[in-house]
């Protein structure tokens, strides 16, 4: 088989023609189980002797096409759906971490991870670590014997910051421990972590995988790159599993075990599966992933350039300026461009801040991104409003901080709205 | 981490020309991978020989176990090994001796002295693979794990 282009991957991986109708749209499989052939083939299938379909909680054919299809695009081995995205950050640490582990991670991070890692991981006695700095530098001096697992944002909510991927991953690797690469605001379009060394993408496919804004659904995409058996950190995957009489994972799975385990301990146990709608409505959107991100970049640059010369505005961070400090991070990890997320401040602080979004017209006010609509957000007042001032700062996300993600739509006409919302 | 990359087609023909298969470390255990395996390709329609000469004489999943490869009646066209990477070496020297076409080692068996040897007689060969997951990429039942097939195709599908 040629070795297809991106674009290519993005409308035909994991979908062949439906082998039951012929069907060529992938269908949507609404059913909660499958008939088994017998009794030998239902143990076959409950022991992992064989792949097959159970239950869609665990495995569903059109959710199967969502995951074969991302994995392609990440330039991984496997994938696995979820509920949201940050089901599928429960279900990677719930395959990393035993209680009482430690984890590092670079606090530019969307607000809600921050939340769940600092807070929400506690009841499981899981602990984040914060590097000081968001380098590789500030991450090497967070891991500690301890340490399991790396976590960054490839490009980083809520905007105008990239990671050094390549090199945090050597720190990670030095370490013994894989690096955790959230993919989200880039998508595979703008940058492919695995290819810069990262062992685990993740997605809020509830964002630009799928696009419209319409679907929850997060994407775990295993690199087949990590050894799990190469120290006793990963007990899940290299010791014998009691659930499977004594199975070892890793052993069995060679370099899918990571995305096995996730789905047939973690979201068998947990229970974050998404449902099979959603999965079709993401592969859809995923179809037009590449003229959408085109599309995203373009504008959000205009939209950057007029905000910078804008005397309403203090300072913007988009990653694609020329005189942005991870300008030349942007042509290293995303050449294509550099997303659609970015930040501004507004002169007059917080206050500037709610009196933009209370007056302007075509963006919408939400909490989200992705979309094919322009939205904006105040961090300080919504998404951040549980961190504390520091650490708000911290993230990016002070007082006089908007966030945009720029739609799809003409982009004089977001510039025109902004002007009038900026001057009012 | 793996050192050897194969084509779908090299893969597909060898598991297409294969009928009867040795299995080198085959395990009476049902979780252990080979037992997997085994049952697999049982169900897929290979003939699987089990080869361990610590329950020579005794059945797995119904069929013989055999001291060696050298020691089974019929003929083997593809010699399975689920043994360390050092151990690969003179099984496959046996492979060549009994007339085998193809040897396949599982994932973590990487011997590429032996491998060379095995092509130089002729054989085909593959290291660090298993072929169970193999087969299931292949036939598209891998697909509904997430797996990743690298295959691309416009046409109906029909499992094997
Ligand atoms: C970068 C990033 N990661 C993770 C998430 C969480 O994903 P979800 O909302 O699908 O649970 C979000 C959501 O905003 C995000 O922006």
């Amino acid at each position: 088989m040629p070795e297809y282009s991106f674009d290519t991957l993005s409308i035909h991986a994991g979908a062949k023609p439906d082998p039951a109708t012929g069907a060529r749209t992938t269908p949507i499989y609404q059913t909660t189980s499958f008939v088994f052939d017998d009794v030998d083939h239902a143990a076959s299938l409950f022991n992992l002797q064989q792949f097959g379909n159970i239950y869609t909680r665990i495995t569903n054919p059109t959710t199967a096409v969502l995951e074969e299809r991302v994995a392609a695009l990440e330039g991984g081995a496997a994938g696995l759906a979820t509920a949201s995205g940050h089901g599928a950050q429960l279900l990677i640490f719930h395959t990393l971490l035993q209680p009482g582990d430690h984890f590092v991670a670079c606090k530019k991070l969307y607000g809600g991870s921050i939340t769940q890692f600092s807070q929400s991981f506690q009841k499981f006695d899981w602990h984040v670590d914060w590097a000081e700095t968001p380098d590789a530098e500030g991450i090497k001096a967070a891991i500690t014997p301890k340490t399991k697992a790396v976590f960054i944002e490839s490009l980083a909510n809520p905007g105008g910051v990239i990671m050094d991927i390549e090199a945090i991953a050597k720190v990670a690797h030095d370490a013994g421990v894989p690096l955790i690469v959230d993919n989200t605001l880039a998508s595979p379009y703008l940058c492919q972590p695995i290819k810069h060394g990262a062992d685990i993408v993740v997605h809020s496919a509830t964002k630009f995988l799928g696009g419209h804004g319409n679907s929850m659904g997060g994407i775990i995409v295993d690199a087949g790159t990590f050894d799990w058996s190469a120290s006793d950190k990963y007990p899940s995957l290299s010791q014998p599993n009691e659930a499977y009489h004594g199975m070892k994972l890793h052993e069995t799975f060679g370099n899918i075990a990571f995305a096995i385990t996730c789905r047939v301990i973690g979201l068998r146990d947990l229970g974050p599966a998404i449902s099979p709608f959603n999965s079709f409505m993401l592969i859809t959107g995923i179809e037009t992933l590449p003229l959408r991100m085109q599309r995203h970049s373009e504008n959000a640059l205009k939209v950057a350039e007029f905000l910078e010369s804008h005397k309403e505005v203090s300072w913007v961070s988009y990653a694609g300026l020329k005189n942005s400090a991870y300008y030349d991070a942007h042509q290293k990890y995303c050449p294509k461009g550099a997303g659609a997320v970015f930040t501004f401040g507004v002169k007059g602080g917080y206050e500037a801040g709610v009196k933009l979004v209370n007056g302007i017209e075509l963006f919408s006010h939400l909490a989200n991104v992705g979309d094919t609509r322009s939205l904006i957000i105040h961090p300080a007042s919504t998404t951040h409003r549980q961190l504390n001032e520091a650490q708000q700062e911290a993230a990016g996300a002070g007082p006089d901080v908007i966030r945009l993600s720029v739609g799809l739509e003409d982009a004089s006409d977001l510039i025109a709205d902004l002007d009038k919302a900026l001057k009012a | 981490m793996s050192e050897t990359s194969y084509t779908s087609d090299y893969l597909a023909g060898i598991l297409k020309s294969a009928k009867t298969i040795a299995m080198v470390g085959a395990s009476p255990k049902s979780i252990r991978p080979s037992y997997i395996v085994m049952k697999y390709l049982q169900k897929k329609g290979y003939r699987v020989i089990p080869v361990n000469p610590g329950v020579a004489g005794q059945e797995i999943l119904g069929e013989k176990v055999y001291a060696s490869l050298s020691d089974i009646p019929e003929k083997v066209d593809m010699v399975d090994i689920f043994r360390s990477s050092e151990a690969a070496g003179p099984i496959v020297d046996e492979a060549i001796a009994i007339g085998a076409t193809s040897v396949w080692m599982q994932i973590g068996v990487i011997n590429p002295e032996a491998a060379a040897k095995a092509e130089a007689a002729g054989l085909k060969t593959v290291m660090d693979r298993c072929p169970k997951i193999e087969c299931s990429r292949l036939s598209g039942e891998a697909g509904w794990m997430g797996i990743n097939s690298n295959l691309v195709s416009t046409r109906r599908q029909h499992l094997l």
